[in-house]
């Protein structure tokens, strides 16, 4: 598929703050299945977006900002060209060990409940039928909901809540993959959703699983399905942390608000 | 407790060992009444110089003191030698260690340590994989915690990567022998501690990195005032004669850290750092932290400041990896190590976990990620009641635990309540490592227990301190 | 070149100090004239000034208290939820120094850890006249102990500077404030009435300020309010003096800037007080209304503290 993406970010402050420092994982890798034919961000204030790759093989752009600065608008354009290969992500740099993605991090700690769900649900299963059967259970507890959790919500807190969204499903997925002995971890990128929708308010979150024989697939318990060529896929990492298109501090007292616009659309050339 | 200890100044009874003949004349020579005297004097001297450290969870003691036992532990030359080349040896193993954990992996694709063993690891900063150490030194500062049980042998007991503490004390407890005792000082011969902040400074220096200027820029980074450990931050820094900032006092621009002066930015190049790594960098670690520095993650993967320690070292303290140490010094270096490990029970192998839970009232159980003494089993000095509880914990969760044979740590002369009496302690000597070698000052942070028969010397649990001799044979 | 944070704590500390002695010389002047027997239709409260001139009066009154010696003293001195307290004072000094150690003498950290340390003894002395007394004193020889440590072994450098103009800024205020609560007493108009209150008055103001044996040495004569505030305002020679603060702080100033190779807003903003002050009148001073003069002096003095911390990033 033909993907075309315009994702800003605005933030406006109330009192002009000093300084801003940002990390961005914004920029997608190539894989087998995903040909970036082009990609571009831009910060509407001065300063420069120094690029560097993180132990996850991830691009970051770090860039710093002199205030004062009322407003910073981060924009990315990018087109990438898609195939559908049932989740499975060949042709990424690999570089960490395996075992590395057993881990447990603060965000995907799971407790006696998520292990037992992990239990249940993936019990002797071969890999790829337990963690099908972990997306489907994922998907049925949870109820999908914005603004009830954060960006600090644990799985463990979203799972007893019952409701979150697309990354505190996938933090429950991948706490409970983990769990069960299969490495996991987190993806963040875009999604053109079934049905036409071109603007959306936020980015997608999922997860990819090793299994053996296949490598790193995507599962989406969000969505119930495994990743197709409607998604975009830009950065990952143990859990939103690393993998989240974001970090940054900024000096100076102020309350910001924060306006993202995201369009997904289909060329028209394919 | 059963079995005699090893008095490192009567031997296991009735011997009188030479390293202690000054110092035994001495105290036959000086009343008690004189020596009361003196330990209060020290007292008001480490209050007045607000020699203190605060206790986590404690409010009302904000500032405690730590009791400073007034009779010197004392080594002899060949003893110290003898410890010398076998924490250099055990460092530069440490060194090595965590520069293949965080490279090429070549000791777990060797098979000596187990992979999830590592990954696993909190104090592993999956980070850190593939970053070039600027500097390449991880572990400059390394504090070693030496016990020992007769005259012969030494036992590592815990190896400390992160930030090892308490040389402030190494230092002012010297000073005060030397103000208090200033007579036995002069005939004691005893080698001079002094010049540890000297070292420290020019193996900061000569890890800066390649981008710094020719006088490098050096910093201690202190979480704050607040912190148990801030008077020995300040105290270095003045010793060291360099800035003492805190989070809030530095900034990374193009991923260079500057600290803010009163003529504005001035560049940073080596960071003595005494934050804990989850805090050094909301945008690389804990988001949620204010002590840290924003970018200076960043900064530290281009390479343009030294940290010391490295970020990540922290897995060296792991009391499970400790377990393999003797096959990791062989792998690094080649040779036997010198200095003993001691044998070290996982309880997660499940052969060593059955031992371990048949044996509780002989052994020592440890968290494997606890410092300072904390969650920690005595077994000969617990009741059956504790012991019933930690075998409770130990079952549900047995990869958190090691265990070990109780050692029966030696005594030394200590002054408690206006008597002698012999007090268990242990030995922590500060191993400097720069671009051009291992340094290590002759003595150390001698902890001492202050209550009779006990096994804990640390400061958070009521352990004093004591001045450590090196003297000539 | 220093840390900007070791000079902020460093003009914080002085300034605490500073403000610790201020407030233990208003009590004992306080202490001192609400033991004279009150003259007939004279009704005062030294206590509520004293509290006005810590500039606490609201904050006291919000406590719901009433304004007695007792209350007073013990708000002024040892109550921890006032900032300004002298404990608060002496303890955030702590705090200060105790963060710049490095930067210190040993005698001056001492001098600051020890009475840190000595505190709770007075706290403990309870309400007795003379406990209080005993107690101003010591806060008056902490503070000298402060200062005379610092002047007689710091270098003459940033570090000096910067613990010098906090106390000089601090010392204005304070001078300026305790005029302002009553300059009414110090009104020309006043003296006419004359009546022996307000001799106390004067002479309480000049023991707030330690001025009134300079007084005596300076002019020679009877206390005359208009002399009072000549002497408390532009008397170059007396060192509590507005006049004198800033002949000192534009010299601090001076000496940064030529070590900075660099002037800014706080030396031009200096400079402009202090020749303000050089250039009035004490008859200036009335005519424009020694409220109103008052007034403007602490703005502008506060207003120069802001712009040292702008101009040396120390906020």
């Amino acid at each position: 598929m033909h993907l075309k993406l315009r994702h800003s970010t605005r933030y406006t402050y109330d009192t002009p703050v000093r300084g801003i420092i940002q990390m961005l994982r914004l920029t997608p890798r190539p894989h087998d299945a995903q040909h970036i034919l082009h990609w571009r961000i831009d910060v509407d204030q001065d300063a420069t977006l120094k690029p560097s790759e993180d132990s996850f093989g991830n691009i970051v752009h770090t860039f710093w900002a002199e205030g004062p600065l009322e407003s910073l608008t981060i924009t990315v354009e990018g087109e990438v060209q898609t195939e559908n290969t049932n989740g499975v992500v060949q042709g990424t740099p690999e570089r960490l060990p395996l075992g590395l993605f057993l881990r447990e991090t603060r965000l995907t700690t799971p407790n006696d409940a998520i292990h037992k769900f992990a239990g249940k649900t993936a019990g002797s299963k071969p890999t790829l039928d337990a963690l099908h059967a972990l997306m489907e259970a994922v998907h049925k507890r949870m109820k999908f909901d914005i603004g009830v959790t954060s960006v600090a919500t644990t799985a463990a807190e979203a799972f007893k809540a019952k409701h979150g969204v697309c990354q505190d499903f996938a933090h429950i997925f991948i706490a409970a993959a983990r769990s069960a002995g299969i490495p996991a971890r987190y993806v963040s990128g875009y999604l053109r959703e079934d049905g036409g929708r071109e603007q959306y308010e936020a980015g997608h979150g999922w997860a990819e699983a090793w299994v053996p024989d296949l490598g790193w697939v995507g599962f989406d318990p969000a969505n119930n399905c495994c990743p197709t060529d409607a998604y975009i896929r830009v950065a990952c990492g143990l859990d939103y942390l690393d993998a989240g298109p974001v970090r940054g501090v900024r000096t100076g007292i102020a309350t910001e608000q924060l306006d993202v616009e995201i369009q997904v659309t289909q060329g028209s050339n394919q | 407790m059963g079995k005699a200890a090893f008095d490192e100044m009567n031997g296991f009874g009735g011997e009188h060992r030479a390293a202690y003949r000054q110092l035994q004349a001495w105290l036959e020579d000086t009343p008690v009444e004189l020596l009361e005297q003196r330990r209060l004097e020290a007292e008001a001297l480490f209050r007045r110089f607000g020699i203190t450290f605060a206790v986590y969870g404690q409010k009302d003691a904000e500032e405690r003191l730590i009791p400073f036992d007034l009779i010197p532990r004392v080594l002899t030359a060949s003893e110290w030698k003898i410890l010398e080349d076998g924490l250099t040896q055990r460092v530069q193993a440490i060194n090595a260690l965590i520069i293949d954990l965080y490279g090429k992996g070549e000791i777990l694709k060797a098979g000596i340590v187990p992979e999830e063993l590592i990954f696993a690891n909190e104090a592993f900063r999956p980070e850190m994989i593939g970053v070039e150490v600027p500097g390449g030194v991880p572990v400059p500062i390394a504090g070693i915690d030496i016990v020992r049980v007769d005259a012969e042998k030494f036992y590592v007991l815990e190896d400390n990567a992160r930030t090892p503490s308490g040389v402030s004390y190494m230092l002012d407890n010297r000073e005060a022998t030397h103000l208090l005792f200033p007579d036995l000082m002069a005939r004691s011969k005893v080698r001079p501690v002094e010049r540890y902040p000297d070292e420290l400074l020019a193996v900061l220096e000569s890890l800066a990195p390649r981008s710094a200027s020719s006088e490098p820029t050096i910093a201690v980074l202190t979480p704050g005032s607040y912190n148990s450990a801030f008077y020995e931050h300040s105290f270095l820094a003045d010793k060291l004669g360099v800035e003492l900032v805190e989070g809030r006092d530095l900034f990374v621009r193009d991923d260079v850290v500057y600290m803010r002066t009163t003529q504005g930015p001035k560049r940073v190049d080596v960071i003595y750092r005494r934050v804990d790594d989850d805090f050094l960098d909301p945008l690389a670690f804990r988001p949620d932290s204010m002590l840290g520095v924003p970018g200076l993650f960043s900064s530290y993967r281009a390479g343009n400041v030294t940290l010391a320690n490295a970020v990540g070292t922290g897995i060296a303290d792991d009391k499970a990896i400790y377990s393999y140490m003797p096959e990791i010094v062989k792998f690094y270096t080649g040779e036997e190590p010198m200095l003993h490990n001691v044998p070290t029970y996982r309880c997660r192998e499940e052969e060593a976990l059955k031992y371990v839970l048949d044996h509780l009232p002989e052994l020592v159980v440890k968290e494997v990620h606890g410092s300072g003494g904390y969650g920690m089993l005595v077994g000969p000095a617990s009741t059956k009641k504790q012991i019933a509880e930690f075998e409770k914990k130990l079952k549900s969760d047995p990869d958190n635990f090691i265990a070990q044979p109780t050692l029966a740590l030696s005594t030394c002369p200590a002054f408690v309540d206006g008597e002698i009496a012999p007090r268990h302690v242990d030995l922590r000597p500060f191993v400097l490592t720069g671009s051009k070698g291992t340094r290590i000052v002759p003595g150390g942070l001698t902890r001492v227990a202050m209550k009779a028969g006990s096994l804990v010397v640390n400061s958070s649990q009521g352990g004093g301190t004591k001045d450590t001799w090196v003297v000539e044979d | 070149m220093m840390l900007a944070s070791t000079a902020n704590d460093l003009f914080w500390m002085a300034r605490y100090v500073e403000r610790a002695e201020s407030i233990a010389r208003t009590l004992s002047a306080a202490g001192r004239i609400s033991a004279i027997p009150q003259v007939s239709g004279e009704e005062t409260n030294e206590w509520s000034s004293a509290l006005a001139a810590a500039a606490q009066l609201n904050a006291f009154m919000e406590t719901g208290r009433e304004p007695t010696e007792k209350e007073v003293f013990d708000y002024l001195a040892f109550d921890e939820s006032n900032p300004s307290s002298i404990k608060s004072c002496l303890t955030q000094a702590r705090h200060n120094a105790r963060s710049v150690r490095p930067a210190l003498t040993t005698e001056t950290w001492e001098a600051i850890n020890t009475a840190y340390l000595d505190f709770r003894k007075y706290e403990k002395a309870g309400h007795s006249l003379r406990a209080h007394q005993e107690f101003l004193r010591w806060v008056l020889d902490v503070s000298l102990r402060v200062s005379g440590t610092a002047f007689r072994n710091m270098l003459r450098d940033e570090r000096y500077w910067f613990s010098r103009l906090g106390f000089y800024i601090e010392r204005a205020d304070n001078t300026a404030r305790i005029m302002d609560v009553k300059y009414h007493v110090l009104l020309p108009e006043h003296s006419e009435v004359g009546g022996s209150l307000d001799y106390y008055q004067w002479s309480s103001i000049l023991r707030s300020v330690s001025a009134l044996t300079a007084y005596h040495w300076v002019y020679r004569q009877a206390l005359k309010p208009w002399l009072i505030a000549d002497l408390l305002i532009l008397r170059e020679e007396m060192p509590r003096s507005l006049a004198s603060c800033y002949q000192n702080i534009t010299t601090f100033l001076d000496e940064m800037a030529r070590a900075y190779g660099k002037q800014g807003p706080a030396q031009r903003a200096a400079r402009t007080t202090h020749s303000r002050l050089r250039n009035t009148r004490t008859e200036d001073v009335f005519q424009k209304g020694l409220h109103e003069f008052l007034t403007e002096f602490l703005a502008d003095n506060n207003k120069l503290g802001a712009v040292i911390a702008e101009q040396y990033n120390l906020a």
